[in-house]
């Protein structure tokens, strides 16, 4: 048997109402973007877009509850791109996506800076206060915080993923309590870290893991992983990897098969990118049919997911999105 | 089809570096107030479609004519009537719906549509744009279309198994228009593809989705491709295969840094050559710009060169894009006397043999 539970991997759209008021109170040039110090009508306007999306994921009834990231500007670059010792520079393209963000230039030490933690306060411990058992956070992966990133100052690649590694372990380090860590890692599978890179990466993540008191998932997407990156993600002392079964199926039931698995998964089975609104009973087929495909594996928990954050999405599509994780992932117990 | 047809009668030298603009064009402030009043709900607001329709005809010949007064030789009308350019076409096309916008970056937002069952021609796209602009301009006119493989790319894809089934679906309704075009005179056509360049191997399917847009295309029509912001290695030689007269590349952007790409194998398509930088509105000088067209002289031999900005000029303050494309035309000129002059020469081969 295999508990469920629904969660998202956070990036989430802003509300219509907000999308127009941002746009208003700050611009829309590169220099308007956010950069850890903005006025208090936007952080305003932030706190209540923020309290519209945790309300929308109370009412579908997900088991665990993201901030969402709305403040995240440039997507998972954002714990860059306010720091003091990073320069943003020109609009680059988003991965493989219509998206752009600013390009971070690292040009100092990555000193503790406290941005993505002082969000998770703000959103989960407000007059409504979210439950600490069903609070998660969000970050980067280090290895695609990195990828993101210029390095102008660390000068070495190894020197600089292990720096990045340090700065999300500090910036973990100061979450408030919560129960779950997402570390999304889409680099890992469209830019394969290569001999001892891969290594490094795994060693980076297991730095960020260790350093937070919480259940740590790392989910890479937009494909499988090649073997050898995936053999030596299972190293880090993670609790759960994810697994994107939007876009790609039989390459991870051959990895979850040939390399076996952590104890827990996350299974991204919902499209972040795809307006077609899945049901709740196809995402339960596809979590059988997974179980069913990873014949040497017993999951203890799985996390039903999307493959992506959901800033993709139309509004209104999000919400519909929630609503099927958390329906789907309401019959509590599966087997196979 | 050779760009010499549309050389104008009065054209001062020899050599002919056919100007042109990709498309869109800053809209006038007061364009933008007619859509805010046309689309308010507020009932003391007396404004209705064809006081909108008004204000679009207007806006149209207005840019028409400031593209004749910098100078340029083939004219849009800077795409006043078109909103955005997947939108534009998504909301004329039977099969697509609008579900709210979507973040494109910081707080630039897009209606991505989405497309829910096979799409189907439904009304005209850009017929009546066409001949308004024709009837106003003094010169030939060019007309923009957003390309297949940008409009499913730039869609969120419900219906169809996969980007390349509906990319070629929506080539079909492009070729329908386009055979529409031509039926009403036009004789220059642009495909916008600004998702070429972006996806491995992407190439493959925009190669078989413009063979289906030309399908039954005269020899005289000029069918041009536009790409930007793209990866270009990913696409060369491969593009060469396609069945353009013309590739419009932006360039200036990256200081042509991507320019080597297009030397080996030789470049054997005319090309449109960004030459000033859309998303900065200091204006390029006579002198750089002249320069810039040079490197495309290392590419193609003039009969073989157009000149024209990075992308649509959309963005920019209009008085910047006004004095960007008038120094873009001084500096077409200016070299064109020069290669006469025999003062420069292009180190591209000469095409003489190649363009029969």
């Amino acid at each position: 048997m295999s508990e469920l539970v629904g969660t998202t991997l956070g990036l989430y759209p802003l509300p219509d109402p907000a999308k127009e008021s941002l746009s208003d109170l700050k611009g829309h040039q590169k220099s308007d973007l956010v950069d850890g110090d903005e006025r208090d009508a936007v952080l305003a306007a932030y706190a209540d877009a923020r309290d519209a999306v945790i309300d929308e994921q109370r009412d579908a009834g997900l088991d665990r509850i993201v901030e969402g990231q709305l403040r995240w500007d440039d997507m998972l670059a954002h714990p860059l791109a306010v720091h003091d010792e990073v320069e943003t520079r020109g609009i680059v393209r988003y991965y493989d996506n219509n998206n752009f963000y600013r390009d971070p230039a690292v040009v100092g030490e990555l000193a503790f800076d406290g941005d993505v933690a002082a969000d998770l306060e703000r959103g989960f411990a407000d007059d409504d206060p979210v439950d600490p058992s069903r609070r998660q956070a969000v970050l980067p992966g280090p290895y695609t915080l990195a990828d993101l990133a210029t390095d102008e100052y660390y000068g070495d690649d190894a020197e600089f993923l292990d720096a990045i590694g340090e700065f999300l372990a500090a910036e973990g380090g100061a979450f408030p309590d919560v129960e779950t860590l997402f570390l999304l890692e889409p680099s890992l599978a469209t830019n394969p870290p290569g001999d001892g890179e891969d290594a490094r990466a795994s060693e980076a993540i297991d730095a960020v893991a260790t350093a937070i008191d919480a259940e740590v998932v790392v989910f890479p997407y937009w494909g499988a992983l090649e073997e050898k990156v995936y053999a030596h993600l299972l190293d880090a002392d993670v609790d759960a990897v994810g697994f994107d079964f939007a876009t790609e199926q039989h390459d991870h039931t051959y990895l979850i098969n040939e390399y076996g698995t952590t104890d827990d998964v996350a299974l991204g089975l919902i499209d972040g990118q795809n307006t077609l609104v899945e049901t709740p009973e196809a995402v339960r087929e596809r979590v059988e049919w997974v179980q069913e495909q990873a014949v040497v594996a017993d999951f203890d928990r799985i996390y039903v997911t999307p493959n992506t954050g959901l800033f993709y999405l139309p509004y209104g599509t999000f919400v519909e999105k929630l609503q099927v994780l958390g329906e789907a992932a309401a019959r509590r117990e599966v087997s196979a | 089809m050779s760009k010499e047809r549309f050389r104008p009668a009065d054209h001062p030298n020899e050599h002919f570096l056919m100007t042109t603009v990709v498309g869109s064009y800053p809209k006038p402030t007061w364009h933008h107030r007619a859509r805010d009043l046309y689309e308010s709900d507020d009932d003391d607001v007396d404004f209705d479609a064809d006081d909108w329709d008004e204000a679009k005809d207007d806006a149209a010949r207005a840019i028409v004519h400031e593209h004749e007064r910098a100078g340029i030789d083939v004219v849009t009308d800077g795409e006043m009537r078109r909103n955005e350019m997947v939108e534009y076409f998504a909301d004329r096309i039977d099969g697509y719906e609008f579900n709210g916008p979507v973040k494109v970056w910081g707080h630039n937002y897009f209606d991505k549509p989405s497309v829910v069952e096979p799409v189907e021609y439904d009304e005209p796209w850009l017929v009546d744009e066409y001949e308004f602009t024709t009837a106003v301009a003094d010169g030939p006119v060019k007309v923009p279309i957003t390309g297949p493989y940008t409009l499913a790319r730039w869609s969120f894809n419900e219906a169809y198994d996969d980007v390349e089934a509906l990319t070629y679906d929506l080539a079909d309704l492009v070729n329908e228009e386009i055979e529409s075009l031509i039926d009403a005179g036009a004789r220059y056509v642009q495909i916008d593809e600004p998702a070429l360049a972006q996806h491995e191997d992407d190439h493959a399917i925009v190669g078989e989705a413009l063979e289906r847009v030309v399908d039954g295309v005269p020899d005289d029509v000029r069918v041009g491709t536009h790409v930007c912001y793209g990866d270009y290695s990913r696409i060369y030689p491969e593009i060469l295969e396609f069945p353009v007269d013309e590739f419009d590349l932006e360039l200036a952007n990256g200081d042509f840094e991507q320019l080597d790409v297009f030397r080996d194998p030789p470049f054997t398509k005319d090309l449109a050559l960004g030459v000033v930088d859309v998303h900065d509105a200091e204006v390029e000088s006579v002198e750089e710009i002249k320069r810039n067209i040079e490197r495309g002289l290392e590419i193609v031999p003039p009969e073989r060169l157009v000149v024209s900005p990075d992308c649509g000029l959309k963005l920019l303050p209009r008085e910047s894009a006004f004095r960007k494309m008038r120094n873009l035309v001084t500096a077409a000129r200016e070299v064109e006397a020069a290669l006469d002059a025999g003062e420069i020469e292009s180190p591209a081969p000469s095409s003489a043999t190649a363009d029969d």
